[in-house]
């Protein structure tokens, strides 16, 4: 294949005078020039590069935020029902989009008389989806591929490899208190258990 | 004066010296034959990219890249900004038909073998041109900035999140937080008007270069056969009889892409823009996220794929479709051109078209979705509460409240993700209904356990109810003598 296309392009171009080819290079300053050369460009690359690489890669810390969702009186014992809440995770400017909302159920209070919560994320396990919540069947169903889970979070039926995600929870001053919750994914979770 | 002007000019660029020659470069004789319209796909998506060059800088000057007001920007788009709706649709639809055409385009050079030797690496920077050609499509739709995006980044993130070990860092990349909000949105806006474009614009420049470098082939003779040690000259022979491209040549290309134009605005002026579906609050319910078109038959792949294969599917499945595609040159450059000489080629494209159209049709209908207002929407067909029993009638409110219309539809309404019901009474006697419902699906498989969420009274009833789903003169499945065996009888007792 000719490249006359490329004869075209290259014969636009003047030839290479002689002149320039011919005159001997002085080689200390020649190759003192050239290392002085390769050193400004690697300081160069790097001073600019490594903050670049710094800003792209840079992950912020995790802060951890407590919501309160209410006094203890407010839950009903054995009852499951979404509170919904700011995220103050959330960016100044992310509007409705920072709406959260968990699955909160009171378990009553166990032997040494201590309140149990049971406060789930709303996303499914399986890919994130919104699950709702059934009373009338006990059960948790995902819009996206039919996870059920029981009212206890454990996964019923369905491709949800894992039951739903345990928020953290804390009682303080008689109110219930929740770990601002991330968006959780399996390896990830909001209570450290994968 | 214009031509002196234009001398001047051309005396100092050069333009006539570099590109006139390009743009005359010549092509085989054989395109200016009717053989001549298979090649006019790659210059029509092209045309489309122009129009999404356009409209993207257009729509850019009033949409707002920030979460609290995307929503609002777009609304003013569609309904204060003069012809703003007008461009969201062609946007939108030209990005369609972007990827409609690329296919097409990537078919016929795969049909026509034009991949192989000397163009391999043409096939190669295409399939880039592709990929990012669908970047842009998802990082597009989350520009939307309705639930369909914010849920379809949260199916994004959990997708991600199950790479081995490096998961939730590149969760975390991929949102730019610790929640969805306005860092993601910014960070696909970066990536859909800065990261993707240029890419796209660099590697289109090389696909150009390339063509132009390797020339364009001939339309494929059967027996003629593609061997890289004589293919250059006799190619060479070929374009000594050429024609020029800037030619006749031309004219197919520009007719269909002016008929693409045509057929895109008009989609666009009649079906309008689409979305926002709604406001992006997350809470608020009945959200049934959807991807986009291009993307339904890789969300019906996974959502018919067993559970055990679908870590596979999501992280392994697209890095081998791509490489398969990066491949294609390397597994066969030489050799016959013209499909009625390879049928293995003919074959892949038809299995492979079929197999995407199968999934992206079940992508739509997306049986496996249960239908969260069925059980109190979808009303229990006439036919079967006419005349009925008063137990019968408690079990169908049984049936209804215990919400097993969102997966079971009755006559055909209510869920799909479990099956019809209509006529279950002639397949399962009483027993095995219990042992259905009590138990679920043996193994957690798609049903789940009813048994600690209803009594045993309102068991009853429902069963009494469901025993009578099948037509009048259609056997109970108590008729064929099935009985249960003594182990569902047992299970069937426990609860
Ligand atoms: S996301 Fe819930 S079942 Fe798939």
């Amino acid at each position: 294949m000719t490249d006359y296309k490329m004869v075209q392009l290259t014969s636009a171009l003047p030839p290479v005078p002689p002149c320039i080819a011919s005159i001997p290079p002085s080689a200390p300053r020649r190759s003192f020039l050239r290392w002085i050369t390769g050193l400004c460009g690697t300081v160069a690359s790097a001073v600019l590069g490594l903050p670049l690489v710094g800003y792209f890669l840079a992950r912020r810390k995790r802060e951890v935020a407590w919501v309160s969702l209410g006094s203890i009186e407010d839950f009903p014992v054995n009852e499951t029902r979404m509170i919904m809440f700011d995220s103050p995770l959330r960016q100044p400017w992310d509007g409705m989009t920072a709406h959260t909302g968990v699955y909160v159920r009171y378990e009553g209070r166990d032997e040494q008389s201590v309140d149990r919560f049971l406060v789930l994320a709303v996303n499914c396990a399986h890919l994130g989806c919104p699950v709702s919540w059934f009373p009338q069947s006990g059960l948790f169903m995902c819009p996206c591929h039919g996870g059920v889970y029981h009212a206890n979070g454990e996964r019923a039926s369905g491709p949800p490899p894992r039951g739903m995600f345990h928020c953290v929870w804390r009682i303080q001053d008689g109110r219930l208190q929740v770990q601002a919750p991330h968006y959780p994914t399996l390896q990830d979770t909001l209570d450290g258990t994968v | 004066m214009l031509k002196t002007i234009g001398n001047w000019l051309d005396a100092r660029v050069g333009f006539r010296e570099t590109f006139w020659p390009m743009l005359r470069h010549p092509v085989p004789r054989s395109l200016e034959g009717p053989m001549g319209w298979w090649y006019v796909f790659g210059s029509a998506s092209m045309t489309l990219l122009l129009i999404q060059i356009v409209t993207g800088i257009g729509l850019a000057l009033v949409y707002v890249p920030a979460a609290d007001q995307a929503y609002e920007s777009l609304l003013f788009l569609d309904y204060r900004q003069p012809l703003g709706w007008f461009l969201r649709a062609l946007h939108y639809y030209a990005g369609s038909g972007m990827v409609v055409m690329l296919l097409i385009h990537m078919t016929q050079v795969f049909l026509h073998g034009a991949y192989k030797y000397p163009r391999e690496l043409t096939w190669t920077v295409g399939v880039v041109l592709l990929l990012c050609t669908l970047g842009m499509f998802f990082t597009g739709q989350i520009l939307r900035w309705d639930p369909d995006a914010y849920w379809g980044l949260a199916v994004a993130g959990s997708m991600a999140g199950r790479v081995p070990i490096i998961g939730p860092e590149i969760v975390h990349g991929l949102l730019g937080g610790d929640v969805i909000g306005g860092d993601s949105l910014s960070r696909f806006f970066a990536l859909h008007v800065f990261v993707i474009p240029a890419a796209l614009f660099a590697f289109l420049a090389l696909h150009l270069w390339l063509v132009l470098k390797c020339g364009i082939s001939a339309p494929p003779v059967p027996g003629i056969i593609v061997d890289p040690k004589t293919y250059d000259a006799e190619y060479e022979k070929e374009l000594k009889t050429g024609v020029p491209f800037f030619g006749d040549a031309l004219l197919k290309d520009i007719l269909f892409s002016s008929l693409t134009v045509i057929a895109v605005v008009a989609l666009a002026a009649i079906l309008g823009p689409k979305g926002p579906s709604g406001p992006p609050d997350p809470t608020l319910g009945g959200v049934n996220p959807r991807p986009e078109w291009p993307f339904l038959w890789l969300f019906g792949l996974l959502s018919l794929s067993p559970p055990s294969a679908e870590t596979f599917i999501i992280l392994a499945f697209p890095v081998l479709v791509i490489a398969a595609l990066f491949l294609v040159p390397v597994v066969s450059n030489r050799g016959e051109r013209a499909p009625s000489r390879r049928p293995i080629a003919v074959l892949i494209v038809i299995v492979t078209y079929t197999a995407l159209g199968a999934l992206t049709y079940e992508g739509i209908t997306s049986p496996w979705s249960p239908k969260m207002t069925a059980w109190s929407g979808d009303p229990i067909p006439e036919r079967i509460v006419l005349q009925s029993t008063p137990r019968r009638l408690l079990g169908a409110v049984v049936f209804q409240n215990k919400n097993c219309r969102n997966c079971h539809a009755l006559d055909g309404l209510g869920g799909t993700r479990g099956p019809d019901l209509s006529t279950i009474g002639t397949r399962l006697t009483r027993d095995q209904l219990i042992d259905q419902v009590s138990n679920g699906t043996p193994g957690g498989g798609n049903m789940p356990a009813y048994g600690g969420r209803i009594n045993p009274a309102e068991m009853a009833l429902l069963v009494d109810f469901m025993v009578g789903l099948r037509s009048p003169n259609q056997p109970p499945a108590e008729a064929y003598g099935l009985s249960p065996t003594v182990e569902t009888k047992e299970a069937a007792k426990k609860p």
